[in-house]
């Protein structure tokens, strides 16, 4: 949100120097990683950077165009079967992924054509409607596996021949994710990139100045729905199941989640939400009653009072609570998210002592 | 019984589960017309009531109908501390602002009710045995769903006279239809739209209080017939009362018989084309006046 002086600020990919320094050695930390860390951290690397591309992928949506999606685990699923389905019929995975993405784009642009008649309200009870609609299909219905889900096919593509099947699929993952990176980056540098802009900031605006509204809104749809399907392909071999009953309306909050802590309609801020939302959701799903008692002062009082009137089965659910109230305090001060508290602190210090 | 002779039995099952929807759908509606905010936490909400009136049947040992009352009566709090803890305390909200607002609460509601009573299906036991049925003219009519069509016919009864008939009815139907005029004429806005939050949620809460009998009592009890009230609140237009009735019914007895005649496993599927199809012919909903955006 700085002042842009010229033009041609405005068409340069990467702002400022520091921050090119900043992404070069987060990519090089990133790619660096599978020689450094064992395997299980690897997952946790690859985990987030699934939800990066999601989260990115959502962004261009909610925080570029203006709608609302609250189905995305909808789009999630679709790509996540479709490259199980495809791997298993016989296709190569590395063509199964992009072919699973474009068929979660093309739902997307169906999903995108009532859009074009809706907005606020009106589009997320659809998109939520697609979301569960997706869901139960895909439960239900014997070809896709049923209740357990498609078995999901070995991971066999070797980029590299010392690596295992781990380090393989984690470099894949963090380079389709620095690729969506800049991809979205570019996007949003161009007439479409700008046309979606244009449509979140004002639609009739945008419509009285020549944007097709029918065929960016859609496209919108389309192109969000591509990257999530790729990365619901990527998370299907990352987890080595199919489970359909994940793919549900907290998913889709947890996505939508990710892109508001981060900051809506920055490019950088859904890549923070996703990382905070992925490490919170791997950190707070293994929570026992007892770890209350490390808190320091009152912590066994606390477990004490927790584990009498709460449930220890139930406490995986603490997750929510965490998510909902974060959801909630970064909507009532800090509308902007992480991102806007980080401009808000570079403001800060610019002028500072002033 | 050949498919035909099933009918009324199908339509008045639909009917029945019907009712519940409306239910759920009326507290949407009333929300939305005052205060233009979806509220998604609404069947959380109601899942929460109905916890909170198991807890009073087994922990307080209260009948029936004494915990349903207790538990409305947290949920008209509920509904009240959340319209004054967090939809009135946001700042310059946009629509995708509130909706957040609302979904964060629905988390927080969900992730407090299945923490606090785990995750495992409960039951509810009322007076009223699943056996207990009335058979008229070849329908098995069950007293449950019989008390559902009852439960919702007085509700949208009593909600029909409170906002005609009543002072603060007046001051809801003044608010919802021009907010800055109405405080103008000394009415208090914000306590009003927290009042509404209130009765939004003993409608909702009365939806789970009919849902937790027939089925069980889980967290995820009141995501599908949320679901379905959505849908019939689009249906009749988002902003009529008599709408959401309405669309309730057509939804519940639309589902029925999709179920019956068609599939039963992928009867969840049929809200969503519902309101696709209704939004693609008419986008204002049955009973609404023509939407039309301010610029």
């Amino acid at each position: 949100m700085d002042m842009k002086r010229s033009y041609y600020e405005d068409l340069r990919l990467f702002s400022t120097l520091p921050l090119s320094l900043w992404l070069a050695a987060c990519a090089i930390g990133a790619l660096a990683a599978p020689f450094l860390f064992g395997n299980y951290l690897l997952y946790v690397f690859g985990y987030i950077a699934i939800n990066v591309i999601v989260a990115i992928g959502l962004n261009i949506l909610v925080g570029f165009t203006g709608q609302i999606s609250l189905g995305h685990a909808g789009f999630f699923a679709i790509g996540a079967y479709a490259t199980v389905l495809l791997a298993n019929a016989g296709l190569p995975i590395l063509l199964a992924l992009p072919a699973a993405a474009l068929i979660a784009a093309a739902f997307g642009f169906l999903l995108g054509l009532p859009a074009l008649r809706l907005e606020g309200p009106y589009l997320a009870v659809v998109t939520l409607g697609f979301g569960l609609a997706v869901e139960n299909i895909f439960a239900k219905a014997a070809i896709f596996g049923g209740a357990t889900g498609p078995a999901v096919p070995a991971f066999d593509v070797a980029f590299f021949p010392g690596f295992s099947r781990e380090q393989n699929l984690y470099a894949l993952i963090v380079v389709i994710a620095f690729a969506a990176l800049l991809a979205v980056r570019n996007l949003m540098r161009t007439r479409t990139g700008r046309a979606f802009v244009a449509i979140r900031d004002s639609d009739v605006a945008a419509a009285c100045a020549g944007v097709d509204l029918t065929w960016y809104k859609t496209l919108a749809f389309a192109v969000s729905a591509f990257f999530t399907g790729i990365a619901g392909g990527l998370f299907a071999f990352h987890l080595g199941q199919v489970d359909p009953t994940s793919f549900n309306l907290m998913l889709s909050i947890l996505f939508l989640a990710m892109v508001v802590i981060g900051g809506v309609g920055s490019i950088l801020g859904p890549v923070l939400g996703a990382v905070v939302i992925s490490l919170l959701n791997l950190k707070l799903k293994g929570l026992k009653m007892a770890d209350f008692s490390e808190i320091p002062l009152f912590g066994p009082d606390i477990a004490a009072f927790l584990g009498r009137y709460f449930m220890e089965t139930g406490m995986a659910n603490i997750q929510f609570i965490v998510y909902g109230a974060i959801l909630v305090l970064i909507m009532l001060f800090e509308p902007l998210g992480l991102y806007g508290l980080w401009i808000r602190a570079k403001r800060y210090w610019r002028t500072w002592p002033l | 019984m050949d498919s035909l002779g099933a009918l009324p039995q199908v339509l008045f099952s639909g009917l029945a589960a019907g009712s519940v929807y409306a239910l759920i759908a009326l507290a949407m509606v009333i929300i939305y017309r005052t205060t233009e905010v979806l509220n998604f936490a609404q069947g959380d909400m109601a899942m929460m009531t109905t916890y909170v009136g198991l807890a009073f049947m087994v922990a307080g040992g209260m009948p029936f109908l004494g915990a349903a009352l207790a538990a409305l009566a947290f949920a008209a709090v509920l509904g009240a501390c959340a319209e004054f803890m967090l939809l009135r305390r946001a700042k310059e909200p946009s629509v995708l602002g509130l909706i957040i607002i609302t979904l964060g609460l629905e988390m927080i509601v969900f992730g407090f009710a299945s923490w606090k009573w785990g995750g495992e299906p409960r039951d509810m036991t009322i007076p009223l045995a699943p056996t207990d049925v009335t058979v008229v003219g070849g329908v098995i009519m069950s007293h449950l769903e019989l008390a559902a069509i009852a439960v919702a016919a007085l509700v949208i009864a009593a909600l029909f006279l409170f906002l005609n008939r009543s002072k603060a009815g007046l001051a809801m139907r003044a608010t919802q239809q021009n907010r800055p005029v109405a405080r103008l004429m000394g009415i208090r806005v914000r306590r009003v739209e927290m009042g509404v939050w209130a009765l939004a949620a003993v409608i909702g809460g009365s939806a789970g209080l009919l849902v937790g009998p027939a089925a069980t009592v889980e967290p995820y009890m009141m995501w599908d017939p949320m679901m379905k009230g959505f849908a019939a609140a689009v249906l009749g237009g988002m902003t009529s009362l008599a709408g959401a009735a309405l669309g309730g019914a057509i939804i519940g007895i639309v589902e029925n018989l999709f179920g019956y005649y068609v599939s039963t496993a992928f009867k969840s599927v049929v809200p969503f084309a519902v309101i696709l199809l209704m939004l693609a012919i008419k986008p204002s909903g049955l009973l609404a006046r023509h939407y039309v955006k301010k610029v």
